[in-house]
Order: C-alpha cells, then sequence, then structure tokens
C-alpha cells in the first residue's frame, strides 16, 4: 500500500497539471530587490502593454546561464520585432548575491535584473528548480511557462512571444 | 499550439501549485558499500497548492516522505501538512498568519528558508506584520516558533526589522548619484532552562546594523552582527557572546565586474534550541564566501561556513575579452577568476565557562578550505562552444565534515566541456573532467556525453571512475545513465545506476550521503 501511494500521488499531480483550463493567471504581488538592493513589488513590472518573459536564475545554475547567453544573443531582434523585455529572477542567496551584479554586467546581457534572496517569488510562481521561464501578455498575465533548459529551446519560447505579440489575442 | 500555463478559477480567484515526487529503487551493491534497504523503494515527494484572490492569498503545502530517500534526515519520516498559511497585503501592509520564510539583511541574525531537494527547511510558524510607513522606510515584525521536522522547536523567536532607503524616503536626494540603504534589526530567542545544574540563559537577544554604499556602478555593503551569551550543544556550552560581519564590495561595468567579499564569525551559531545540532532549528544563516561548484568532480568538495569561528575571504574577477582580438577570436572569450579562503580565528581559552577570548584581527593558524579556480568560455563558431576550467581546491576534511585523522585533501581538477549544436533542434555535449589528489580517494576521471532534443527530451551517461584509489578494489566505475522529458512544466527523468558516496552542505552543515545503486526516477510539474 505504502508503495501504491506515491504513484497515486503522481497520476493525480500530473493529471490536474494536465488538465489545462488555460485560463491566464495574474502575476502574483511579491517583493524582490533590484541589483543595487532597494525593494521593488512586481507590480511593478511594466512594458506597456508588450510581452515579457520572467526567467528564473541563478549564477550556480549552468543550463540558466546557457539560456540567457542563447536569448543574449538573438535578442536585439526580438525586442526590433515583438518589442519584447526580459526580466531576470535570480535566486542567489547571501552566500553568492553579490556575485549577480559584476556576472551580469561582465556577460554584457541587457536584460531587467532582480534578486530574489529568499525565494519569496521564487515560492509565488511555483518554480520548483531554475530556470524556469515564463512568458506574460500584455496585460501581464501568466500565459505559458516552461520548466529547465536545453539547446534551442529559445526558438519554442520565441514563438510563445511572437503568439503574445500578434495584435489578434 | 497555444499551451497556455494551466491554472484553475474557483471563487473569483486562482489556484496554482506545484508537485515533485523523487523515488529510487535501490539494488545492493556491496563493492561501492552501498547499505541494504530494506523497503527497497524510498521516495520524497511534496505539492504547494497557493490560492490568489486580489489582495488576499492562501497556500499549503502537502509533503510525502513516508521513507525518506538515503542521505536525507531520517527524522523526515512521515507524511503531511506542515506548511500553510494565509496572507493580505495592499501597498502599505502585509499580514501573514501561519507558516512563512523571511530573512534580515544578509541573514546573519535571521533567515527561515527551505532548500526542498536537500531537505533543508526552518520555516517560521506564525505571525508577520510588513509596514511601510512612509516611502523608503520598509519594517518587518516577526514572531513564532521554527519548523523541526515533524514537530516545532521549544523556542519561541520574535524579531523585528527596519530598513531605511534614504534615497527612496527624501525626495531632494532622489537624483543624487550616490545611494545608501540603512538598516537594523533585532531577534531574540525564548527557552526555559530545565537544567539542573546550570544556570543558562532563557532570553537570548541578537542584533544587526548594515549600511549599503551605492555610486554608479560601485557598491559596497557591510554588516555586523552580535549576539548575547548563548551556551549551546555547538559551542559546547561556553557563556562567551558571538559576533559576525560581512563586507562586500563590487564594481561593474559593461564587459567587467569585480566582487571582493570578507568576513568574520566568532561563536555565531544561533538556534531556537539550545540543544538542538546538525541542520536543526537554525534561526541564522552564516554564508560560505566561496565558490558555488556545481560540476561533479570539483563539487566531491563543498565548503560550509564554521559557526564557532571563521576568517573567510573571497576575491571574483569577470571580463568579457572583445571579438576580433587574440584571445577573443570571433565571437569573444568570457573570463572567470576567484580565489577563496577560510581559516581559523585565533583562540586563547579563558580555562573557565567564558570559552576562549579572540582579538578581532587576529587569525588562526589552521587553513579551513581554500579554491582558487578559473574558467574560459569560448565560442569557436555558431554550432561550436567550448569551457576550459581549473579549480584547486584545499580541503579540511576533518573540519569540514566533523572527522579526524584525516587531514587535508589538496585537489587539481582540469575540465572542458563542449558543446556543438547540430542544428536548431539538437545537439550533443561532452564533458572531460579530472581530479588528481594524492589523498582521500586519490585521483578520479570523468566523461559525459548527453544529447539533447529540443524542446523536450534528453539523454545523458557519464562515468567517474576512481582509477587513482591506492586500492586496487575499489578502483571502481560509478556509471550512471539518465533519459529526461519535458512537455511544457512537467518533467520527467528516469535514470539508473550507480552513485558514489557524497557530501551536501547546506544551512551551514555538512552531511555525508551513502552510495547506492539502482534505478530513479523524478517527477516536477507546475500548475
Amino acid at each position: 500500500m505504502k508503495k501504491i501511494f506515491p504513484v497515486i500521488f503522481v497520476l493525480l499531480a500530473v493529471s490536474a497539471s494536465a488538465q489545462d483550463k488555460s485560463t491566464a493567471r495574474p502575476l502574483p504581488n511579491v517583493d524582490v530587490k533590484d541589483l543595487t538592493g532597494s525593494t521593488v513589488s512586481s507590480s511593478t513590472f511594466e512594458n506597456g502593454g508588450k510581452p515579457i518573459i520572467i526567467d528564473f536564475w541563478a549564477t550556480w545554475c549552468k543550463p540558466c546561464i546557457e539560456e540567457l547567453n542563447a536569448i543574449h544573443e538573438v535578442f536585439a531582434d526580438w525586442q526590433k520585432e515583438t518589442g519584447v523585455k526580459l526580466i531576470t529572477i535570480s535566486l542567489d542567496d547571501a552566500r553568492t548575491m553579490q556575485r549577480v551584479a559584476p556576472f551580469v554586467k561582465g556577460k554584457g546581457w541587457a536584460y531587467e535584473s532582480y534578486l530574489d534572496p529568499n525565494g519569496d517569488f521564487k515560492r509565488a510562481m511555483n518554480v520548483n528548480m531554475p530556470p524556469q521561464t515564463f512568458v506574460l501578455n500584455g496585460n501581464k498575465e501568466i500565459v505559458w511557462q516552461h520548466v529547465g533548459y536545453v539547446e534551442g529551446n529559445e526558438e519554442e519560447l520565441y514563438e510563445q512571444v511572437k503568439l503574445v505579440a500578434a495584435p489578434a489575442k | 499550439m497555444y499551451q497556455a500555463a494551466s491554472s484553475q478559477n474557483i471563487l473569483g480567484g486562482s489556484i496554482h501549485g506545484n508537485v515533485q515526487i523523487d523515488g529510487q529503487f535501490y539494488v545492493t551493491d556491496s563493492a561501492i558499500g552501498a547499505p541494504e534497504v530494506p523497503e527497497q523503494f524510498l521516495s520524497n515527494g511534496f505539492a504547494n497548492f497557493i490560492y490568489e484572490r486580489e489582495n488576499f492569498s492562501a497556500g499549503l503545502r502537502y509533503e510525502n516522505y513516508t521513507n525518506p530517500i538515503l542521505g536525507f534526515d531520517p527524522r523526515y519520516k512521515g507524511n503531511g501538512i506542515p506548511f500553510r498559511y494565509l496572507n493580505y497585503k495592499n501597498k502599505e501592509i502585509e499580514i501573514t498568519a501561519g507558516n512563512f520564510y523571511d530573512q534580515f539583511g544578509s541573514g546573519l541574525v535571521f533567515r527561515t528558508y527551505e532548500e526542498r531537494g536537500l531537505g533543508y527547511d526552518n520555516a517560521m510558524d506564525g505571525l508577520r506584520l510588513k509596514y511601510i510607513p512612509v516611502k523608503g522606510v520598509y519594517f518587518k515584525g516577526i514572531i513564532g516558533y521554527q519548523r523541526d521536522f515533524w514537530t516545532k522547536g521549544e523556542g519561541i523567536v520574535r524579531g523585528v526589522d527596519l530598513e531605511w532607503n534614504i534615497n527612496e524616503s527624501i525626495s531632494k536626494l532622489d537624483s543624487l548619484k550616490t545611494k545608501f540603504i540603512l538598516g537594523g534589526n533585532f531577534v531574540s530567542k525564548y527557552q526555559e532552562d530545565q537544567n539542573p545544574v546550570y544556570i543558562l540563559p532563557e532570553n537570548v537577544g541578537s542584533g544587526s546594523g548594515r549600511l549599503s554604499v551605492i555610486h554608479g556602478n560601485l557598491m559596497l555593503t557591510g554588516e555586523y552582527a552580535y549576539k548575547a551569551n548563548d551556551p549551546s550543544d555547538q559551542n559546547g556550552y561556553i557563556y562567551k557572546d558571538g559576533s559576525a560581519t560581512l563586507i562586500t564590495a563590487t564594481y561593474a561595468d559593461k564587459g567587467f565586474g569585480i566582487s571582493l567579499g570578507a568576513k568574520r564569525i566568532d561563536n555565531m551559531s544561533f538556534r531556537s534550541d539550545r540543544d538542538a545540532n546538525l541542520n536543526s532549528l537554525l534561526i541564522n544563516y552564516l554564508p560560505a564566501l566561496t565558490k558555488n561548484h556545481v560540476s561533479i568532480l570539483p563539487a566531491h568538495y563543498p565548503y560550509a561556513t564554521q559557526p564557532n569561528g571563521e576568517y573567510g575571504m573571497q576575491g571574483e574577477l569577470f571580463f568579457h575579452v572583445r571579438p576580433n582580438t587574440l584571445l577573443g577570436g570571433k565571437y569573444g572569450t568570457d573570463v572567470a577568476v576567484n580565489y577563496s579562503r577560510a581559516q581559523a580565528i585565533d583562540k586563547v581559552p579563558t580555562g573557565d565557562d567564558m570559552g576562549y577570548t579572540s582579538e578581532f584581527f587576529d587569525l588562526g593558524e589552521e587553513v579551513y578550505f581554500e579554491d582558487f579556480n578559473v574558467e574560459f568560455h569560448h565560442k569557436w563558431s555558431k554550432k561550436l562552444r567550448q569551457i576550459l576550467s581549473y579549480i584547486y581546491i584545499n580541503y579540511n576534511q576533518d573540519v569540514i565534515e566533523g572527522t579526524a585523522g584525516h587531514g587535508h585533501v589538496y585537489s587539481h581538477t582540469v575540465m572542458l566541456e563542449t558543446t556543438y549544436k547540430i542544428n536548431s533542434k539538437n545537439s550533443i555535449r561532452n564533458e572531460l573532467q579530472h581530479l588528481y589528489t594524492e589523498q582521500d580517494k586519490q585521483s578520479w576521471a570523468l566523461v559525459l556525453l548527453e544529447y539533447t532534443i529540443s524542446p523536450r527530451w534528453f539523454f545523458a551517461a557519464f562515468d567517474q571512475y576512481n582509477y587513482g584509489n591506492n586500492f586496487e578494489a575499489q578502483r571502481l566505475h560509478y556509471i550512471t545513465g539518465t533519459l529526461g522529458y519535458t512537455l511544457g512544466t512537467n518533467r520527467f527523468q528516469v535514470g539508473y545506476g550507480r552513485q558514489r558516496a557524497g557530501i551536501f552542505c547546506v544551512g551551514g552543515v555538512c552531511r555525508t550521503v551513502p552510495a547506492s545503486n539502482g534505478f530513479s526516477f523524478s517527477v516536477t510539474s507546475s500548475f
């Protein structure tokens, strides 16, 4: 019996998630820090009705860095075509937090960067492990999300951004 | 295909959450010293549910550790709902009733958090108030008990924190080039003294002050924390007071970044139960000032702060070598150099129950940990890129693992990682790692191959080979294969193979995970 329970638990949880009621939901309102340590509420994230990508990462997460590097190479085109903004949320805590600003600048990434040192925003967004990527529509509602990164995933992400950016949504 | 993030509409609000299950079927493998697992199958699982409607949210987490995976603290055995809360938030005020995680400043005095995958959770159960009385001023107050596996610690934890973002609150300074953020907090715990022999302090107070100064690309932060006398299991029941100092400086400009950090820890273990040990009931967080290595071989030797006393320092440099230069090639090269060191503070024993005295600037002789590493990321073409790194680690095994008679492990690791993009969907990745050491289990070599098909599939296999072991019978291969499938926010992973005995550090404590062999799976899903 004890062996069966976890299996049922998995099936229930996965089927619940696969039901796909596809209702966009609003972005949770949680405080994060900007790279200078000032408190910023996630409700102030703004891109004038254009799509927003939110990407949870950390300096110790290799696939996260690969994803942000891969996007960096094509980001100028993405912005030109869709006006998309990318917001990175670093999960580095007090141990590695001070590395984030020099790391981001060293990479030359042109993203809006925030810190979530105690995982408050991470929990509110139900992020298990980084990288986890969200696409927000013009009303700042979460319409798509993806866990993990493998080479080439940025193209699927951009397809979603284009869907949201298209005027007929 | 428009695959939306699914959430459910209930009572005008939305419900969303996530779930994770990890399980392993164990196979007997006496060669690697894998312990017998009578249950054969062990698993950990949890599911979070959050309900949100306008300013209101509520959440709970169900956890299932009916038989926790090897390496998890056996006190996790059980299942139930150890985490639930109600929360209200508007522009000025936020009230949380029930469980919460929070930290004051960098956490030297107070930090509750979770590392689910590593079995760390010291959540508060109580009340929290956050209040913004005027622009730029942030107040937090907390009271409650802490989670201790399936029970709560007997000590009451209460505290206040105040942060003043000076430029934000004084509009005249808003345009000033230099920004200042000041903060301070006080936290105390109460635990009854039932000891028949000693008179133990029932109330122990601790507080800290912090300051950040930001000028253009330069940022300086400092925090000093003090703790009143707090005899505990961790410090050997001495009556000395404690302190922690943490200073960091960073400078960043386009294509260039530098960060420097230093800290001093002196008798600063702070728990809501003076008799608790390992990862139990920690009120504060003492960050290690060392790089967090995630590659397999260098991760053999991790580090955690020594709460009873430590000097630590770290320096790190990042830069981007421009394209069309000698080292930059066609696409440029990213370089990172990092050095860190942790060593003892000088302690002069007093011979009484005060324990010792220590001068602030006096270093002790014993080195706990030292790490020098350098990393080059280079892109050769649109299809091919490589990472070359070298890591030297001096690991004081006795201090870090709490053992005796092992001394230091001096290791040199070289790694080459190659990623080749076959086309827009298919990629292949290879890692070669070699760790050289004369100590511990001597030298290791590793080969890893990974094939990914975006956006769904990945296949990976690696062999860790302890070829240099002094004992011929211990020159073993640890081969593991993994297959993963991702569909939106559902991720399935199965693996088969040997895992070596390893050490994981979390919450300032390192623990060993025994070797194992068998079939494992992991399912994660967000909804």
